[in-house]
């Protein structure tokens, strides 16, 4: 998936030129992170069809979605996209049920819809409107309903900032499992360090409508300044693949200290090398040995 | 009251039925590019639209008085084509009605429409649905108390006009004499009685139709917000 877009956009503080451009390995789960305003939302419109670039191209597998040379513009209906809105979207004069109904495209086989609910755990809200929804439940709906079609795209806009810690990790599994199970490249923005680490293989920090670093969450969050950091050598005495992630059990000194990685960063490590482990510390706790 | 004639009560209700059956199909339409449009022609719609809340309805009545009479352009082109003369008759009160109740189908079902959260249509495209898939299933549904506020307006708006009925319906019994001509006609010749009797069929059958509006509006407001 390639993508190249170029527009013009206001912003709190006047305006500014959103330029981005981007491969993507179809598959992999992308974080946008970065301060709001930067022009993380109008990316995922601007994916989903429903904003307009000035310039710029968009191919997803061998479609062309966007082209402006070519004057091409597929509107959102004709993506393959799922789209979950900050504020759920659900309609609100239908059972749950009804809105995942609704998604399905003509003579589709309803047996995704009984899939998702069962995959989603749905079972108990079916016939409720969305009124009676928690915001958690709310979530729950609007990611199913996002999925009904089978799209090639997720597009998550800061899904879970509105719920409570406990709730937020929950969802956070159904979307990695769905992620999984439908094959899904998935787009999310998100605010919170924790998330980015926990959902993503790839981020991307947006600072006024440029992607300013495409990296690992590893190594994002760990590159910055020197201050306030540990490093230790150590040797790697497992490689374990637990989940999506990896856990590298690391022999430091006489300790044994596991530590999470991705894929990409396991496939170079194999028992028996020398690493260097390093963390940020902001908040080390100190104890008197007697 | 047994020799009161009440023909005019049937002509008003069947006037203000088929104009506001007619503005609610136009009106949807109307409504919805009014609430969607980023058209700069959009300001100038709007303004005639509203229009007829503020002007005169001597002044509305007189214009379509000049623009329909068969001398004119276009009374002589719909009483050559269609034979439809359209002043002094009822299908002229029906044209008249539709101008002049207008903007209270339009406004109500517009502002409905307008507060209606984005998200709600853009995740119905997002999900493969045309526009009007995703107005009939998705907005209206959703605006439903607007769509009986400009049902109930426009009916009972109709139901009380008088200067532009006046001015291009005349008071021709059973077909242009409404309610309120009756009720001047009434009085002018000195009939207290049945004047007081019109009057006071029309302050029912108004205050019962308004508070239908509220008590409906006011429930559904109270099951949003449970």
């Amino acid at each position: 998936m390639i993508f190249q877009f170029t527009k013009k956009l206001n912003a709190a503080n006047g305006h500014f030129r959103l330029e981005v451009d981007a491969e993507i390995t179809e598959g992999n789960l992308i974080t946008l992170y970065g301060e709001s305003g930067a022009g993380k939302t109008s990316i995922l419109r601007m994916l989903a069809g429903l904003l307009q670039p000035e310039r710029g191209y968009l191919k997803v597998g061998e479609e062309v979605w966007y082209s402006a040379e070519e004057k091409i513009n597929l509107s959102p209906q004709q993506r393959k996209i799922g789209i979950v809105f900050q504020d759920y979207a659900l309609f609100p004069n239908m059972t749950v049920r009804q809105n995942l109904e609704f998604a399905l495209y003509k003579n589709q086989d309803k047996r995704v819809i009984a899939e998702l609910v069962d995959l989603i755990e749905l079972g108990d809200l079916q016939y409720r409107r969305p009124e009676t929804l928690s915001g958690g439940q709310k979530q729950r709906v609007a990611l199913a309903r996002a999925l009904v079609r089978r799209p090639k795209l997720l597009l998550l806009d800061e899904p879970l900032s509105a719920l409570d810690k406990a709730m937020r990790d929950k969802l956070q599994n159904y979307i990695l499992k769905l992620h999984r199970n439908f094959n899904l490249t998935t787009f999310l923005v998100s605010h919170e360090v924790k998330e980015v680490f926990k959902m993503s293989n790839e981020v991307w920090v947006l600072k006024d409508g440029k992607i300013t670093s495409r990296s690992t969450p590893l190594s994002l969050f760990s590159q910055t300044d020197v201050s306030g950091k540990f490093k230790f050598t150590g040797e790697v005495i497992d490689v374990e693949k637990s989940d999506v992630i990896f856990i590298i059990t690391i022999l430091v000194a006489n300790n044994i200290v596991k530590v999470v990685a991705d894929e990409r960063e396991a496939s170079q490590l194999s028992v028996g090398d020398e690493v260097l482990v390093a963390s940020k510390a902001f908040n080390p706790l100190i104890q008197k040995i007697n | 009251m047994s020799n009161i004639d009440w023909s005019p009560f049937a002509l008003t209700f069947k006037l203000a039925l088929i104009t506001t059956v007619i503005l609610f199909v136009i009106s949807i339409p109307l409504a919805y590019w009014l609430s969607y449009s980023k058209s700069k022609f959009k300001p100038v719609i709007e303004t005639l639209v509203a229009m007829p809340i503020v002007l005169p309805p001597t002044v509305l009545g007189f214009y379509i008085l000049v623009a329909l009479n068969p001398s004119s352009m276009i009374g002589g082109f719909m009483e050559n084509t269609f034979g439809l003369r359209l002043v002094f008759s009822f299908e002229g009160l029906v044209f008249a009605s539709l101008i002049y109740s207008l903007p209270f189908m339009v406004q109500p079902i517009q502002s409905g429409l307008s507060n209606l959260s984005v998200s709600l249509a853009e995740a119905s495209s997002s999900l493969g649905k045309s526009k009007f898939t995703t107005l009939v299933k998705v907005l209206l549904p959703n605006i439903k108390p607007s769509l009986l506020t400009g049902i109930v307006l426009a009916f009972a708006h109709t139901v009380g006009e008088f200067g532009v009925v006046l001015m291009i319906g005349g008071s021709i019994p059973d077909k242009t004499r409404v309610a309120s001509i009756a009720i001047y006609d009434e009085v002018e010749a000195l009939n207290y009685e049945t004047a007081n009797a019109y009057a006071g069929v029309l302050l029912v059958v108004t205050f019962v139709i308004l508070f239908i509006v509220y008590l409906v509006s006011d429930r559904h407001r109270r099951k949003i917000s449970q």
